[in-house]
């Protein structure tokens, strides 16, 4: 099941996804290499989780080609995905992260091993066995990140992993994510907290109404942003 | 009043032919609900993954066949295991066998229809959970039913109830011959047509007895699982 080549770079050619009447992602081209994180910002509404969605192939596009390396047709194998609400399997905490390392193909006699230190990872290890929707929010999303690490994945893609998390959680799954990255996942992470672009951004993808407003390093955005929606987002104006 | 005296009389003395009596109703029903669990999850759950053409169709049927009125399925079944019916070779009619294909037949619509309405309701919310995983539709199957284990209890209760209580099927392909056939509901028949009441009595407070209690043992393990599971 697992593909051997790589789904880097990412690239999305003149992409549109449209509902109904209502336009999600608005001709959309740009591509994310590998390296440090991207983070997707935007306001709400800003097609942010549309742009997730298309990159992990859960919806295809109304118009356009998004492309996995050089494929078009890339099974999930190689990504994992965290939602904002991860839909917790009504199982124990270990056995959701045993039920993700058996979709990612690890061999049976691994899993035990495997789950555990998965768990260690997320600070989760003590509740092992705690029915997983018992668990609190921020114990649940570590849940999930944890679901969706035991994947392996090249690219791994967080829609505001941190949004309800107060600053000790937030850091707590900022710094997983980190190690992550530093182990050569490649990182898209929906966010519209400045703080996280300065903690954790390589580049920057600006998204306002489904367009892709800018494309830059996060320094860059941060200090010379080029537009003034993102100028305006930077200040801390509300961005419409 | 003195037939409930007698009646609880054969309960409390362990009256032979009233246990033996209870003991084939009661294999025969768990073993129509076996039958109608394997058969009836894994179509419920199709049913509730997979669009095609004619699927709501067979969904409305399935609803109706919730209803099945128990006699039609006994002369179907009668028909067709008669000497001169289509399966009538195998010698089945009259025998515990031909009572265990009727009432499964009974149960598997409404074990199927309640398990396609569970795992349907939970598919939409594990949908894109499973997808982004790569879960492919055994695997699928699998997590949804085994996820709405507790919920699918109660399916499996409903169509025990509906398989112990029915008379009407039973009667007509076992033939209610004694020490053979004869269950607690065709004995009750039986029984008050002959004026023999406290039997009748005495079988019909085992019956209720045994509904409730393995209504209630299911309802134990249910709560103690969720405890457990979440």
């Amino acid at each position: 099941m697992r593909a051997s080549a790589s789904d880097l770079p990412l690239t999305f050619d003149d992409v549109s996804l449209t509902t109904g009447a209502a336009t999600l992602v608005d001709r959309l081209s740009l591509t994310i290499g590998p390296g440090a994180p991207t983070l997707i910002l935007g306001p709400n509404g800003s097609g942010k989780t549309s742009f997730l969605r298309l990159c992990m192939g859960l919806v295809s596009p109304s118009k356009g080609t998004v492309r996995w390396g050089a494929r078009a047709d890339s099974g999930p194998g190689r990504r994992a995905i965290l939602f904002q609400k991860p839909v917790m399997l009504r199982r124990s905490a270990a056995a959701n992260v045993a039920y993700g390392l058996a979709q990612a193909d690890c061999p049976r006699g691994q899993r035990a091993r495997r789950t555990e230190e998965l768990l260690d990872r997320v600070g989760l290890l003590a509740l092992a066995s705690r029915p997983a929707r018992r668990l609190s929010g921020g114990e649940q999303q570590r849940l999930a990140l944890a679901r969706a690490l035991a994947r392996q994945p090249e690219i791994l893609l967080l829609d505001e992993p941190t949004a309800s998390l107060d600053p000790a959680a937030t850091r707590f799954v900022e710094e997983i994510i980190l190690a992550a990255a530093h182990s050569g996942t490649k990182i898209i992470m929906a966010s519209h907290d400045l703080g996280q672009v300065r903690r954790l951004a390589g580049d920057v993808v600006f998204l306002v109404r489904g367009r892709l407003c800018e494309h830059a390093a996060s320094d860059d955005f941060l200090d010379r942003p080029a537009t003034p929606q993102a100028a305006a987002f930077v200040r801390g104006d509300l961005v419409l | 009043m003195s037939e409930t005296v007698s009646a609880w009389q054969l309960i409390a003395t362990g009256d032979a032919t009233l246990f033996a009596i209870v003991e084939l109703s009661l294999a025969i029903s768990l073993a129509a609900v076996a039958i109608a669990m394997v058969l009836g999850l894994p179509l419920g759950a199709v049913l509730a993954l997979t669009r095609f053409p004619g699927r709501t169709a067979i969904i409305v049927v399935l609803n109706g066949f919730m209803g099945l009125p128990p006699v039609v399925v006994g002369l179907t079944v009668y028909l067709l295991l008669s000497r001169s019916g289509p399966l009538g070779e195998l010698g089945l009619l009259f025998t515990p066998t031909a009572m265990i294909i009727a009432q499964a037949l009974l149960v598997v619509p409404i074990i199927a229809a309640l398990t396609r309405q569970t795992v349907e309701d939970l598919w939409l919310e594990y949908r894109e959970e499973l997808t982004a995983m790569g879960v492919g539709q055994g695997g699928r199957i699998a997590t949804l039913l085994w996820d709405s284990r507790f919920s699918l209890v109660t399916a499996l209760l409903a169509g025990f109830g509906r398989a112990a209580a029915e008379v009407g099927t039973v009667m007509i392909v076992g033939g209610n011959i004694d020490g053979f056939t004869r269950t607690m509901t065709t004995a009750i028949a039986l029984e008050t047509s002959k004026g023999n009441l406290p039997l009748a009595m005495g079988l019909g407070v085992v019956l209720i007895f045994l509904i409730l209690l393995i209504n209630a043992a299911a309802w134990g393990v249910r709560m103690w699982s969720e405890q457990r599971a979440g």
